[in-house]
């Protein structure tokens, strides 16, 4: 065991706790804004506007059909050339958000699809102004109808963002690579960070559920 | 050494082809591994069920990236020395072979349990109602899925950079480094996924209406 020491426990230990805070902000705040980018993607996916419709499904389109590591690097190493240079946690949060709207965007539409036109019709029948039609009465049934899809997304989310150590944001992959080049324990460092993984995966789908019942009523799985 | 973008193109288009390449081996290897799962989670005994399900949880719970990271450093502890490509392709063989075992579950239990029965009351074993009856009626539906699924892998591929193999994004990284153009490098890169994945996403969406409109 070369250079193992007691004392790197108790840092390590420390260490990995501020990664798991690190990863645990990225996906709650992508949570809060991708949630909301996701809605108003679906809604111009949705939109009388030809140009609001096409540009939504290119949005889409690309995102979807490149990969997250790709869309990072060229937020947080291909942006400064445009003179937006960002720190990279937030570069890391931009394109977390960005990612996972593109998803969300096509799980949201898909359920404001599975609400009965009558819905509509009935909020226009007693006199409710379109907006609060879609916020107060189309939105939440769709929203119910594809939870579980759009839980699934964000868990996947948290998963990927494991990619962000490579931007140097100081989440648990990063430390845990930061303790691998101290300890040379790569593969038992790995192995626990990977199940740090799975146990934060699994509560992840377990807080949005509970989330998913408080706000959407019961009967969410 | 100056750079055109010429040079850039061709660079990274040669580099394309071991992204292909990766994804082709992951998709074939992670194709046979996925249907020894999809047939041990359809076990009629419970361990074996089990144990697929575990599995399936275990790599569809855990960041690909980590698994990449365990097979390569994994690997040398049982005394082999390892290839970034070796662990390359184990680790994407291995995540693929979960989500496609899942995926074909899925297509296998849309076909109705009657077929199942009707197979049985002809007399044919266990293997045969499968393989006769239920497999041809869930490949059917199992394509559009199959095809999404490989759009994923194809961009999986990626994260194969940071364990050192040589394809697509790790060739951009080199060439970054060299030319400091990083927004058209990177640029280039994501199209060239796009141009890829792009005709896949939308063959899958064309099979999915084709089934349920006929």
């Amino acid at each position: 065991m070369a250079g193992f020491d007691p004392n790197w426990v108790v840092e390590g230990a420390e260490a990995l706790a501020n990664g798991v805070a690190m990863t645990v902000w990225l996906i709650a705040v992508t949570i809060l804004f991708g949630g909301a980018l996701s809605v108003i993607g679906a809604a111009a996916r949705r939109s009388r506007l030809a140009w609001c419709r096409g540009l939504a499904s290119g949005y889409v389109e690309l995102i979807r059909n490149t990969p997250f590591i790709v869309q990072l690097f060229f937020v947080f190493f291909g942006l400064p050339s445009l003179g937006l240079r960002l720190n990279a946690t937030v570069a890391a949060i931009l394109a977390m958000t960005i990612n996972v709207s593109a998803y969300g965007t096509e799980i949201v539409r898909a359920g404001l699809d599975a609400v009965a036109p009558g819905q509509r019709e009935a909020g226009r029948a007693l006199g409710l102004r379109g907006l609060i039609i879609f916020l107060f009465i189309v939105l939440p049934q769709a929203l119910r109808a594809v939870f579980p899809a759009l839980a699934s997304q964000m868990v996947i989310t948290m998963l990927d963002s494991a990619v962000v150590s490579q931007i140097a944001v100081r989440d648990l992959t990063y430390e845990a690579d930061l303790i691998q080049s101290h300890t040379f324990l790569s593969f038992q460092t790995y192995a626990l960070v990977t199940a740090i993984y799975l146990g934060l995966s699994i509560l992840l789908r377990r807080v949005l559920g509970l989330a998913g019942r408080a706000v959407l009523g019961p009967g969410i799985s | 050494m100056e750079f055109t973008f010429w040079d850039i193109l061709r660079n990274l288009l040669l580099a394309a082809r071991w992204t292909l390449g990766l994804s082709l081996a992951g998709f074939v290897c992670g194709s046979s591994i996925g249907l020894l799962l999809l047939l041990a989670r359809i076990s009629p005994r419970k361990p074996i069920r089990l144990g697929a399900v575990f599995y399936i949880e275990l790599f569809q719970g855990t960041p690909l990236l980590l698994q990449l990271f365990l097979v390569f450093f994994g690997l040398p502890l049982i005394g082999l020395d390892v290839q970034p490509w070796m662990a390359a392709g184990l680790g994407l063989t291995l995540w693929a072979s979960a989500y496609l075992g899942e995926i074909w579950r899925g297509c296998v239990e849309a076909i109705h349990v009657s077929q199942w029965d009707a197979a049985a009351a002809l007399g044919l074993h266990r293997a045969y109602q499968f393989r006769l009856v239920i497999l041809p009626q869930a490949a059917r539906i199992a394509v559009a899925p199959t095809v999404g699924f490989l759009v994923q892998l194809i961009k999986a591929t990626a994260l194969t950079s940071i364990i050192g193999f040589s394809e697509l994004l790790k060739t951009s990284n080199v060439i970054t480094n060299a030319t400091f153009a990083p927004f058209t490098v990177y640029g280039v890169v994501a199209l060239i996924y796009f141009a890829i994945c792009f005709p896949l996403t939308r063959y899958s969406k064309y099979i999915e209406r084709i089934l349920t409109v006929g």
